[in-house]
C-alpha cells in the first residue's frame, strides 16, 4: 500500500477539535500519525502543504453519475474524476438513472463497477418508488443490504402524500433517509426559469417558489408524525428555508441540502446570460431575497450540507431553445471553489462551518463514519489552497459535460489536492488516475 | 442615412430611443413606397432573406414578405409544418443549413421566448425577432409607436391603456418596452390572472378594472385573447370576459375623445372588442397593418442595405 506525508499543513477538522499546523503520515489507507518533522518512510510520495489547509475529506451527497445507461453525458470513470478533481473524496449518485436504479441488483451494480473504474468513494442511492413512478414502493430493503445509503425519487417529486408516508415509515425501520426533490408539478407546469420579474421581462413561463415549497412543508408535516429521516435536496427559496428552520424547531428529522449554484446565482442569470441554458436547473435560480436567505441558513445551521446536484448534460441537450434544454448544470468541478469564494472569503461561514457542510455532516446524512483527521482514521483528505485565484475553464474540466453557468468565472481558493482511503487522487487540480 | 450600428433586433428592450428614431423615421420615409403604381425599388436587389416561421401567422409573415420584395430582396418562405424540423433538426441546424445557402437576414417566428438570441449568436446572418414566445414582438412594437406618432405626434405623457392578457402578450412587452423609454404612462388592465406582473420598474401600472385604465387614455390597445387560456382556467368563460374586460363603445368613452383604438390582429370581435368599437371611427388597425410594412421595409434596409439611397 502507498504511503503519503503531508507535510507542514494547517489540520482542521473541528469535528475531531483539531486545528494545528503539523505532519499526516499516510500508511495503507489510513492516518498513521500526527506530528511535526514526522520523518519521511522510504519511498513515501510527499506533499507540501504549508500554507495550506488539510481538511477532512469533502462528500457530495448530491451527484448524477448518470450510470447505468446515459454514459453519453457521464460515466463512473469521468464523474468520479470530476469529483476528485473538485476536491471531494466520495460522492452520492441519484438512482434517476436508465434504468431507474430501483432494486437491489442495480445498487450492486454500481458498487461493483465504483470498486472497478471509481476514482472516490461512492454511495448508491435507490428509489422509493419502482421506477421513480411514484406509485409502488421499490424493494427498500434490498436495495439497503445491497449498499444503498438513502433513498430517492431524485429528478421526480413523489406527488402522492400518502406513499411518502409509507416510504417515510418503510425506511425508518432501515434508518435510512428519506431524500426528496421537492415539486409540486401541477404549479410548476411547464416553466422553465423561477417565476418573477425576469421570467416576466424575458417572457419565459415561470416555476412559482410555492412549487417547492409546498412539498418541503407536506414533507416535515409527514416527517413529524412518521418519525422519518427526511432530507430535503436543493432548496432554493427563502420560504423553505423558513420552513426547514420550523421543522427543526418542532422536532422534526429534517436536514437539507443547498447548492453553490444557488447561493451563488439569481434568476438575473438568465437575463445578464442571455437565455444561456446553464443557467437552467431545476429548482431554478431564485431571487436575491432567496438567496440572501440560504446564506442565513447555512450560516446559522438550518442549511445541514452544502451538496452540487452535479447533473451533466450532452451539449445537444442544452444548445436548444431555452424551454426545450435540460434542466442542470455539473457542479463538481466548482463546488469547493465557490464556497471558499462566496461563503468563506466573505465571512458569511468560517472555515471550519465549511468543513462541517461539506464533510463532516454529509458523511452523517448518509449513516457514514465522518471523515476525521485522527490516527487510525482512514484516510480520506481534501487539501484547500485558499489563497488560489483560478479560472474556470471547459477544456480542463474532468466531467464529460461542460454545462456550467461558472465557465470563465475567476475564484479565489481551490481544492489543491485530494486523498481517497489513502491514495492520492488529485493534486493541483490534476486528476492522478493511477 | 446611416445603418443601424448592430447586427440584429431582437427586441426593443435593449434598444436605444435614437435608434428607435432612426426606425421610425426611416419607415416614414419609406411608408409611400407602398402606395406608388410601381412598388418595387432596387435598394435590396441581390440581397436573400428567409422568413423562418415556427408558429403560424398570416399577417407577420406576408408583411416582411412584401416589405423585402418592395426593396428588391429575394425572399424564400420556411414554415416548420413544411420544413426539417418536422424530421427532428434543430433550429441552429436549420438556420446554418439556410446560411450556407447565403442569405443575408433570417425573419424568425418561434414560440419560444429566447429563440431569435440562440440564431443571433450562431449565425453571421441578421437574425430579425419575429415574435418570441411571450416575450418580445419588435416589429409589432415599432409598428404601434410609429402609429401612434404619426396620430399624436410624439410619446411623452400620453395614458396608454394595454388591455387583455398582457401576462402572455409578446405585444405587451414590447410596447411596454418602447413606449416607455419616451414616457409614456402605461396601464395593463385585464383578470388577474392574465396581468403581466413585474414591469413596476418601468413605471407600468396594473389594474384589474378596464375602466381605470381606459379613464382618459389617449391609446386603448386591445390584445387578442387566446380563447384555449380558458381551457387551461385562466378565466372561467369567454362570456364573463366580454362582461367585464371587453372593450366595448361604452367603456371607449371613458378614454380622450380622440383616443386612438389599436389591436395586433387577428381580432375575436364580441371577446376582447366588440365590433361597433373595432370599426369605429378611433379605429387605427388597417393603419397599424400599413405602418407594419413600412416598418419591416425600414429595418431590411437598415440591416442590409443602409449605405444606399433607397
Amino acid at each position: 500500500m502507498s504511503t503519503l506525508l503531508i507535510r507542514n499543513g494547517r489540520l482542521l477538522d473541528p469535528a475531531s477539535r483539531v486545528d494545528r499546523v503539523a505532519d499526516l503520515l499516510v500508511v495503507g489507507g489510513r492516518i498513521r500519525a500526527i506530528g511535526t518533522d514526522l520523518p519521511a518512510p522510504e519511498g513515501a510520495a510527499v506533499i507540501d502543504a504549508t500554507g495550506k489547509v488539510v481538511a477532512p475529506g469533502f462528500i457530495d451527497v448530491h451527484v448524477h453519475l448518470r450510470v447505468p445507461g446515459q454514459e453519453y453525458k457521464e460515466d463512473m470513470r469521468t464523474g468520479t474524476a470530476a469529483a476528485v478533481r473538485g476536491g471531494f473524496v466520495g460522492v452520492v449518485c441519484m438512482p434517476n438513472t436508465r434504468p431507474v436504479v430501483d432494486s437491489a441488483p442495480l445498487v450492486s451494480y454500481l458498487v461493483d463497477l465504483a470498486a472497478r473504474e471509481g476514482l472516490c468513494r461512492v454511495w448508491p442511492t435507490g428509489a422509493i418508488t419502482k421506477g421513480s413512478k411514484g406509485e409502488e414502493l421499490a424493494e427498500i430493503g434490498e436495495m439497503y443490504e445491497a449498499g444503498a445509503c438513502a433513498i430517492t425519487d431524485d429528478g421526480r417529486p413523489v406527488d402522492r402524500a400518502e406513499t411518502m408516508r409509507q416510504a417515510m415509515i418503510y425506511a425508518s425501520q432501515f434508518d435510512l433517509p428519506v431524500m426528496d426533490h421537492c415539486e409540486d408539478k401541477s404549479l410548476s407546469g411547464s416553466g422553465c426559469m423561477h417565476e418573477g420579474r425576469v421570467s416576466s421581462a424575458l417572457g419565459l413561463k415561470g416555476i412559482p417558489s410555492a412549487s417547492e415549497e409546498v412539498h418541503v412543508a407536506r414533507n416535515i408535516l409527514l416527517a413529524l408524525e412518521t418519525g422519518a429521516r427526511v432530507h430535503i435536496q436543493h432548496l432554493s427559496s427563502r420560504r423553505s428555508v423558513d420552513l426547514v428552520r420550523w421543522g427543526k424547531a418542532l422536532g422534526a428529522r429534517v436536514t437539507a441540502e443547498a447548492t453553490p449554484h444557488h447561493f451563488t446565482l439569481t434568476d438575473q442569470a438568465v437575463a445578464d446570460m442571455a437565455y444561456s441554458t446553464n443557467t437552467k436547473m431545476n429548482p431554478p435560480l431564485r431571487e436575491e431575497a432567496d438567496r440572501q436567505a440560504i446564506l442565513e441558513g447555512i450560516a446559522d445551521g438550518t442549511i445541514d450540507v452544502i451538496a452540487t446536484d452535479h447533473a451533466p448534460h450532452h451539449i445537444d441537450e442544452k444548445d436548444v431553445e431555452y424551454p426545450l434544454a435540460a434542466f442542470g448544470i455539473t457542479g463538481l468541478e466548482t463546488a469547493v471553489g465557490l464556497a471558499l469564494d462566496r461563503l468563506v472569503r466573505p465571512g458569511v461561514i468560517s472555515l471550519e462551518q465549511l468543513i462541517l457542510l461539506m464533510s463532516t455532516r454529509p458523511a452523517q446524512l448518509i449513516r457514514r463514519t465522518p471523515p476525521a483527521l485522527t490516527e487510525g482514521a482512514e484516510a480520506d483528505i481534501t487539501i484547500l489552497d485558499l489563497d488560489r485565484t483560478w479560472t474556470v475553464r471547459a477544456e480542463e474540466m474532468a466531467s464529460k459535460s461542460k454545462n456550467s453557468p461558472f465557465i470563465g468565472w475567476t475564484l479565489t481558493g481551490a481544492p489543491h489536492a485530494t486523498v481517497v482511503g489513502g491514495r492520492l487522487r488529485m493534486l493541483e487540480m490534476k486528476v492522478i488516475a493511477e | 442615412m446611416a445603418g443601424l450600428a448592430r447586427k440584429d433586433i431582437l427586441g426593443l428592450q435593449e434598444m436605444t430611443v435614437e435608434e428607435i428614431d432612426l426606425i421610425l423615421d426611416t419607415a416614414e420615409a419609406l411608408k409611400d413606397l407602398a402606395t406608388r403604381p410601381i412598388k418595387k425599388v432596387p435598394t435590396l436587389r441581390g440581397k436573400a432573406i428567409v422568413t423562418l416561421f415556427y408558429e403560424n401567422s398570416t399577417r407577420t409573415a406576408r408583411s416582411f414578405e412584401l416589405a423585402a420584395k418592395y426593396l428588391g430582396a429575394d425572399v424564400i418562405n420556411v414554415s416548420a409544418a413544411t420544413s426539417s424540423v418536422q424530421k427532428g433538426e434543430t433550429l441552429k441546424d436549420t438556420a446554418r443549413n439556410l446560411e450556407a445557402m447565403g442569405i443575408d437576414a433570417v425573419v424568425v417566428r418561434h414560440s419560444m421566448g429566447g429563440a431569435p438570441h440562440l440564431l443571433a449568436r450562431a449565425l453571421r446572418a441578421s437574425v430579425i425577432n419575429a415574435g418570441d414566445g411571450l416575450h418580445e414582438h419588435p416589429t409589432q412594437g415599432l409598428l404601434d409607436m410609429l402609429t401612434i406618432r404619426q396620430r399624436k405626434g410624439g410619446f411623452k405623457g400620453l395614458k396608454v391603456a394595454i388591455v387583455g392578457d398582457s401576462y402572455h402578450s409578446r405585444v405587451a412587452r414590447s410596447n411596454i418596452y418602447g413606449l416607455s423609454k419616451y414616457g409614456a404612462e402605461i396601464w395593463l388592465a385585464g383578470p388577474s390572472t392574465l396581468l403581466a406582473r413585474g414591469f413596476e420598474a418601468y413605471g407600468v401600472r396594473t389594474t384589474t378594472r378596464v375602466e381605470e385604465a381606459l379613464e382618459g387614455a389617449d391609446v386603448v390597445n386591445v390584445l387578442r385573447l387566446q380563447l384555449e387560456r380558458q381551457e387551461k382556467g385562466l378565466f372561467p368563460t369567454v362570456a364573463e370576459y366580454h362582461k367585464f374586460w371587453g372593450v366595448t363603445e361604452a367603456r371607449l368613452r371613458l378614454a380622450k375623445p380622440d383616443a386612438l383604438l389599436m389591436h395586433p390582429g387577428p381580432m375575436n370581435r364580441g371577446v376582447e372588442i366588440s365590433t361597433a368599437v373595432a370599426d369605429g371611427a378611433q379605429s387605427v388597425i388597417t393603419e397599424q397593418v400599413t405602418n407594419g410594412v413600412a416598418v419591416r421595409m425600414a429595418l431590411l434596409y437598415l440591416l442590409l442595405g443602409g449605405g444606399e439611397p433607397a
